[in-house]
């Protein structure tokens, strides 16, 4: 569904990616894993166009993705939940699922997708009134899971969505992963807590500064000892 | 007390009019945060524009006002064009600082193209009368009609403006586009066009602005923008840079400063007075009356 080849990417003079190569099959739950800085945001921005790539190529069922604005990509099936959620602050809580339906006009489908979100979350709905910038942490991620579900999209795009959540919380975000994972929903998830990611994921790739340096079923990676010994403690 | 009652009319027409300017201010502020020092030049641009077009408007026996429309549209063709030509190229590649002494050179630009065209020069222009004279008495104090339209319309535009961006698609697009350009863009939104559309709306307020202005003092020249963008500028920030409504009561606080300085003090105090309760607003509260304190975003 979503391949990645060769791609590059600089950011400023820093070779940010090198050459990296991945793939996401549909219905695939998969994770990208490393430590800070390898790439793994960079990889998702560049994806959704918000970074160009030197070289390479990106593409969503057989389309180029960086021949698409950056702004068509959503339209294209594909939605993604930046780190550090990036609600929009100003705005109330349904406000900000109402934007994620931004590209769709019939208002008789975006109040059937707003039901599905709060089926989904229904601390959102008690919080719809409330400005999302007076959100917890881990309301936030639920906001801002929940705004990307506001197309339907086919794959999901997340990132680090466990960035500094309680383990409480972390265990929730996984949860409501898993179940999105089970509805059909190609994911690919970044995430830098690595344990949480091979548990839920399909297959997994792990990024080391800038490259791809294993990868394969996440079960399996879970217990290579190299993974093992430095990413999950062990 | 009559004085005071046509002081407080007075104000209130002046201060609808810095509103209109100090909206222009804001909204760009509040989505790209860029003073647009050539803001008030464009104030200029739909000035002669009316100039040049009232005489046309009344040929074709059409009212004066009737050439606010083709003020409107050339505001917003400079408005946009300068957004095109000098902000957004220079948004791309420089730093904030480099954006904001481009909006300087624009301003100075604008202003001297005007005086080079022959048709403008350096001479200042008197419009032909725009409203009805006269005016409605209540007691001793006279309303004119030029004062009641310029607040009627001022307060209207700003009532839609502010509907606009709280309840429509595209007025939603621009908050979103001023709170977080690339959360906007994974919505879906064009943030460029968004900010076309932020500048297209704040210069065609400059031309309204323009046409209330002149229909009070009917001079027009190259340099009316500057004290008048100056003043109009202190209002936003006054209010708070970035919010709509605190764009409109920065605005009326100081026309009524000014027009009660003029009335009770002495009219070479006014601007004086003006800069004095910026001074002192900041002091107390430097995100303006109407700003929150907004702490680091995590």
């Amino acid at each position: 569904m979503l391949e990645i080849k060769d791609l590059n990417v600089f950011y400023g003079a820093i070779h940010a990616l090198k050459g990296i190569s991945l793939t996401v099959d549909e219905g695939e739950l998969v994770s990208l894993i490393g430590a800070n800085g390898a790439g793994k945001t960079t990889t998702l921005h560049t994806i959704s166009g918000l970074l160009p790539a030197a070289s390479g190529s990106i593409t969503l069922d057989g389309k180029d993705l960086q021949k698409v604005a950056p702004n068509k990509i959503i339209g294209m099936g594909l939605a993604h939940v930046p780190e550090g959620r990036h609600v929009f602050a100003r705005m109330t809580v349904e406000e900000n699922l109402r934007m994620g339906a931004y590209i769709i006009k019939d208002q008789k489908k975006i109040g059937e997708n707003l039901e599905n979100v709060y089926s989904h979350f229904p601390r959102l709905k008690e919080r719809s009134r409330q400005l999302a910038g007076t959100l917890s942490g881990g309301e936030q991620q639920m906001l801002a899971t929940g705004r990307a579900l506001m197309t339907n999209p086919r794959i999901v795009l997340m990132d680090e969505p466990s960035m500094g959540l309680s383990p409480l919380l972390v265990k929730e975000i996984f949860s409501i992963i898993q179940e999105l994972h089970e509805s059909g929903i190609t994911i690919l998830l970044v995430e830098q807590n690595a344990k949480m990611a091979l548990a839920v994921a399909d297959r997994a790739y792990v990024l080391e500064t800038g490259s791809i340096s294993m990868s394969g079923k996440a079960a399996e990676l879970a217990e290579d000892d190299r993974v093992r010994k430095a990413y999950l403690g062990a | 007390m009559s004085t005071f009652f046509q002081t407080l009319i007075v104000g209130l027409r002046l201060g609808s009019i810095y509103a209109l300017i100090a909206l222009g201010y804001t909204m760009v502020y509040g989505i790209i945060r860029l003073i647009n020092f050539a803001h008030g030049d464009f104030i200029m641009v739909g000035g002669y524009t009316m100039i040049f077009t009232i005489p046309l408007a009344l040929r074709m026996g059409l009212p004066a006002w009737a050439a606010v429309l083709a003020g409107v549209v050339v505001c917003v063709l400079v408005g946009v064009g300068t957004e095109l030509i000098a902000y957004r190229p220079v948004r791309k590649t420089g730093t904030a600082m480099t954006a904001l002494i481009t909006a300087i050179a624009m301003s100075l630009f604008l202003e001297n193209l005007a005086q080079a065209i022959p048709a403008i020069g350096p001479n200042p222009k008197v419009s032909s009368q725009i409203f009805a004279s006269g005016g409605i008495n209540i007691g001793s104090v006279t309303m004119e009609y030029t004062t009641i339209i310029t607040i009627v319309i001022s307060a209207v535009v700003m009532v839609i403006l502010y509907e606009f961006t709280q309840k429509t698609r595209l007025g939603r697009a621009m908050r979103c586009v001023s709170e977080d350009k690339a959360a906007a863009t994974l919505m879906g939104i064009n943030v460029n066009h968004t900010i076309l559309l932020t500048f297209a709306i704040g210069s065609g307020l400059a031309a309204v602005a323009a046409l209330m202005y002149m229909a009070q003092y009917p001079k027009v020249y190259t340099t009316m923008g500057s004290l008048l963008g100056l003043k109009a500028f202190v209002s936003a920030v006054l209010g708070g840079i970035g919010i709509i409504p605190g764009a409109v009561l920065g605005g009326v606080v100081i026309g009524l400063v000014e027009s009660f300085t003029t009335s009770y003090i002495s009219s070479s105090m006014a601007d004086t007075f003006v800069f004095l309760i910026l001074i002192i607003v900041l002091v107390i509260k430097p995100a303006g009356i109407m700003g929150k304190n907004v702490g680091e975003k995590v």
